[in-house]
């Protein structure tokens, strides 16, 4: 019993690392509005970049949850 | 509750049992034709089926239906060019494959009691480490043991090297992890959420009537959810292409 409390106490801190993901993905998206309000023209260029980096640093995000996942359903 | 949780819809079963060899004894080899598989056909045969029949009456001035095939060839080969460069081109069948087949699984996956191939982890592994085997073994064909000129970053002063290059190497071996756990977990926890949501609004619509007025909240997050499913789907599978085109750029031209 103790070692179900454990997984599901692991599982909570484990969610804790997507206050970085979050950061990070914001962070993203602030810099290209901010670029983008300055150079408007070079924006729709970057929008690929954009998606690209913000599906790198959400990939970090979910690696916390699949941390939270394993530890609930698979360990 | 057990019609509501979430994990029931990635579980494997078999559609037509095939076991070959002793099955008494529990060694037989399950070759059985799964929900899994039948999944991975129809993703084939709606991919392929696209793009045939976009280019069956084919005309210069395109109709919108040729138009669509065309758009997504030029998306995929704008995109290889731009990363891998002209030789990079020779890679184009099989990165516009994995990229259809990845994006039509993802929304594939969108249907109610649909399958979706690309939640399970051993899927993606499966084409993460395709992946890497077309670059190394290209690298090593292509280029010999000067592939290895890849770990050895360009204007790092020798006394470094013994600290960069495990450094190189641990990165370039967590490359198939990270393409395969980051489409995985993507697929897999945008699945577990939209169940949750739909769990709860079954639960709460089994208490009555005003459970019927409270039910519209989690249905509301549920449409919104899948709506970011749906971008996650596109997106995941673009993401999945680009990082193999670079990889092949990798193998192509393996000098940073």
């Amino acid at each position: 019993m103790v070692v179900e409390a454990a997984k599901m106490i692991g599982a909570g801190i484990a969610t804790l690392g997507m206050a970085g993901a979050a950061l990070g993905v914001s962070n993203i998206f602030a810099n290209f509005l901010s670029g983008a309000l300055r150079n408007p023209s070079a924006a729709p260029s970057q929008t690929g970049n954009l998606i690209f980096g913000m599906a790198m640093t959400e990939a970090l995000g979910i690696f916390s949850f699949l941390v939270a996942l394993i530890l609930l359903f698979v360990a | 509750m057990a019609g509501t949780d979430p994990i029931h819809q990635f579980v494997i079963y078999d559609l037509f049992p095939i076991h070959i060899g002793d099955e008494a004894a529990g060694t037989a080899l399950n070759l059985s034709f799964t929900n899994s598989a039948l999944f991975m056909v129809v993703t084939v045969v709606v991919l392929t089926g696209f793009m045939v029949l976009s280019a069956s009456r084919a005309s210069l001035v395109p109709s919108r239906f040729q138009l669509a095939g065309e758009l997504l060839y030029t998306f995929v080969a704008n995109m290889l060019r731009s990363s891998a460069g002209k030789e990079g081109m020779k890679f184009f069948p099989f990165v516009f494959s994995l990229f259809g087949f990845v994006l039509v699984a993802n929304l594939l996956g969108m249907f109610p009691y649909f399958f979706t191939v690309t939640s399970h982890i051993i899927v993606t592994a499966a084409l993460a480490v395709m992946v890497m085997a077309v670059v190394i073994l290209y690298g090593f064909f292509r280029h010999g043991f000067k592939f290895l000129k890849l770990f050895v970053p360009a204007g790092v002063p020798a006394y470094v090297l013994p600290i960069v290059v495990p450094i190189e190497i641990i990165s370039f071996l967590s490359r198939p992890i990270s393409l395969s756990v980051r489409l995985f977990g993507n697929i897999l926890a945008g699945h577990i959420t939209l169940k949750v949501f739909s769990g709860f609004v079954v639960s709460l619509g089994a208490l009555g009537a005003l459970g019927w007025m409270g039910a519209v909240l989690p249905l509301i997050m549920t449409v919104a959810i899948s709506a970011l499913e749906l971008l996650v789907a596109v997106v995941q599978a673009y993401v999945f292409a680009v990082l193999t085109s670079m990889y092949l750029n990798d193998a192509v031209h393996p000098s940073h």
